[in-house]
């Protein structure tokens, strides 16, 4: 008893913490509709990538939403707000505390585990999606940043559409 | 009250026009009618897409599948492939669980009945029963054959590595299945060439599978629907256009898309006809994606061909997709999107096949509408059963093939459809 957490080095509470609070304000973010700002929480050359468990366990690289850049996030905006057409709904994001695999100065490595649950027009509330974030944050000056955020589903059929960010 | 029900039940369904213009709402949400569906069209004289042959490159790699909503397995094997009711010959349970994998044999978990990769039964525990006691306790019934307890088999094309499977002794070879007009059309996308499989996506709708079909044979909503095209400046006015059905009977059919010589002034040209598609002014930081790279004698922006029942193939700018449509029900069906390039990509070819995964798919740009409006139509017409829909697009002009504003595709299905399920 207690052995293996003794082993374990002590870890970093107020580095966890920002990473957590960081993810806290990202879901936030998305789920007040505030989608214009969800760019700012990724570094300029960062990617986005969402993918079926399916996939990436398999070594297959087919996403359903890929931006290789922070511009391809802006441009995402852009034609949800503008150009394509899906039912309104909102997002709650129910996250688990990061754990940390890799710290290194001003760059980490973290998974998550995300729920999301959308709720559309009707009031009709559904997990829409589970699965996790893979991530890898720098620190700059204005804060933790994403710089690789790769959100691997688990729920693999997509219910109808996604238009929404995770 | 009973006899009503009774004999609402009992109403045929009928098209007011052969020529399909006319479709009663009843087909998309009928038990009766997707029922005789699944014996009339899947069970019956069709190829049905099940796999490109590069998702199971190895022997005896396999994937779990649907034939309409009967669950089969296609896997290869020494002699090429073999594709199997996944359903045990004993109790009927569910034979393979995995979606993917490679096995050599198969077993049912429930009675541990061992099937070889081809679906021949090759082993049943206590078949000359045990001793015990000295007594020996007898096995399965004297009369029992194991030879006649395989799996049911399939036939199964393979039609330069898009793999079809068929229930029907009377299914013509897939050359003729595809038929003169339409098998140029596939060879173009992949005769000669080593496919190589990038993954799949899948979208669940809960919408009948014709809506969809309807759908990706209908080029007059493209730009009015899709409004990606149109707020960022990209649809071309004046774009050379194809929309050909299969002549002999309608249900197969391809729509393409080339872009023309010179660019026109696409918002000024759409503002003029007043559609609601004016937010221009908007441009996309990083176009990259909207690129083609040539690889084609003609390079269509969009090559969308159906191959009836559950096939769509789709080339659109460069990304390359076989979509099988799988009914789960009247109300529900589920779409994958199978992702491949080619063996001999250029490192840039398959990344920006890989980038225009954003066009297509669950999120596309370019396509995400495409289920919701599909539910739009189910959840609007699920009580009014003997009212119909009007296809009257082009209606007048029955040959013309040089356009995009025109519904002759989807009337063209439905002719088709009422032969083969005799309505």
């Amino acid at each position: 008893m207690g052995t293996t957490t003794d082993a374990r080095p002590t870890p970093d509470l107020m580095l966890w913490l920002e990473i957590f609070e960081t993810q806290s304000r990202y879901a936030h973010a998305i789920d007040s509709d505030d989608l214009e700002t969800w760019p700012a929480f990724f570094t300029e050359d960062a990617t986005y990538t969402i993918v079926s468990r399916e996939n990436h366990d398999r070594g297959l690289p087919a996403p359903i939403l890929h931006c290789r850049n922070r511009a391809m996030m802006r441009d995402r905006v852009v034609a949800l707000r503008n150009a394509n057409i899906y039912e309104e709904h909102r997002y709650r994001h129910s996250t688990s505390g990061p754990v940390i695999l890799e710290a290194d100065g001003d760059s980490v490595r973290t998974e998550t585990s995300y729920i999301v649950v959308r709720t559309g027009q009707a009031g009709d509330a559904e997990v829409y999606s589970a699965g996790s974030y893979h991530d890898t944050l720098v620190r700059t000056d204005a804060g933790w940043r994403y710089r690789e955020r790769k959100v691997i589903y688990d729920t693999s059929r997509v219910l109808t559409l996604l238009a929404t960010p995770i | 009250m009973t006899q009503m029900t009774t004999r609402a039940a009992d109403r045929e369904v009928s098209f007011p026009q052969a020529d399909g213009s006319r479709v009663p709402y009843r087909v998309f949400s009928s038990q009766e009618v997707y029922d005789r569906e699944q014996e009339r069209i899947y069970r019956g004289p069709h190829w049905s897409f099940v796999a490109l042959a590069a998702e199971i490159p190895n022997l005896h790699d396999f994937k779990s599948t649907f034939i309409g909503d009967t669950p089969v397995v296609v896997t290869r094997t020494e002699d090429g492939f073999s594709c199997w009711v996944n359903r045990c010959a004993h109790r009927g349970a569910i034979v393979c669980r995995e979606k993917f994998g490679n096995r050599a044999d198969h077993t049912c978990v429930y009675h541990q009945w061992n099937y070889n990769a081809n679906g021949a039964l090759q082993g049943v525990p206590f078949r000359r029963g045990i001793k015990a006691d000295g007594k020996r306790l007898t096995g399965m019934a004297k009369d029992f054959q194991q030879e006649n307890f395989g799996l049911r088999t399939l036939r199964v094309a393979d039609f330069h590595g898009l793999l079809f499977a068929t229930f029907s002794e009377e299914t013509p070879d897939i050359e003729d299945y595809l038929g003169p007009e339409m098998q140029p059309w596939v060879e173009r996308i992949v005769k000669g060439r080593d496919l190589e499989y990038l993954g799949c996506t899948r979208q669940y709708a809960h919408s009948n599978w014709k809506l969809y079909y309807e759908n990706v044979k209908d080029p007059y909503h493209a730009s009015l629907l899709h409004l990606f095209h149109t707020t960022f400046n990209i649809f071309r006015v004046g774009m050379k256009a194809r929309s050909i059905p299969d002549s002999r009977h309608g249900l197969h059919s391809i729509i393409t898309v080339t872009k023309p010589e010179q660019d026109a002034d696409t918002a000024a040209a759409y503002q003029k006809q007043s559609i609601r598609s004016m937010d221009s002014g908007f441009t996309l930081e990083d176009p990259y994606l909207l690129g083609q790279i040539s690889e084609f004698d003609e390079d269509t922006t969009n090559h969308i061909q159906t191959i009836f029942p559950q096939l769509v193939i789709q080339q659109i700018h460069n990304t390359l997709v076989a979509r099988q449509v799988l009914p789960k029900g009247p109300g529900e069906f589920e779409l994958v999107f199978h992702f491949f390039g080619y063996a001999d990509d250029t490192p840039e070819l398959r990344e920006l096949r890989l980038l225009q995964a954003n066009l297509v798919g669950p999120a596309g740009y370019i396509s995400m509408e495409d289920t919701e409006v599909t539910e739009l139509v189910q959840d609007a017409t699920v009580r009014d059963g003997d009212a119909t829909s009007f296809l009257g697009m082009a209606l007048d002009a029955p040959d013309e093939q040089d356009t995009n504003i025109t519904e002759s595709l989807i009337r063209n299905f439905w002719a088709g459809y009422q032969k083969v399920m005799g309505y």
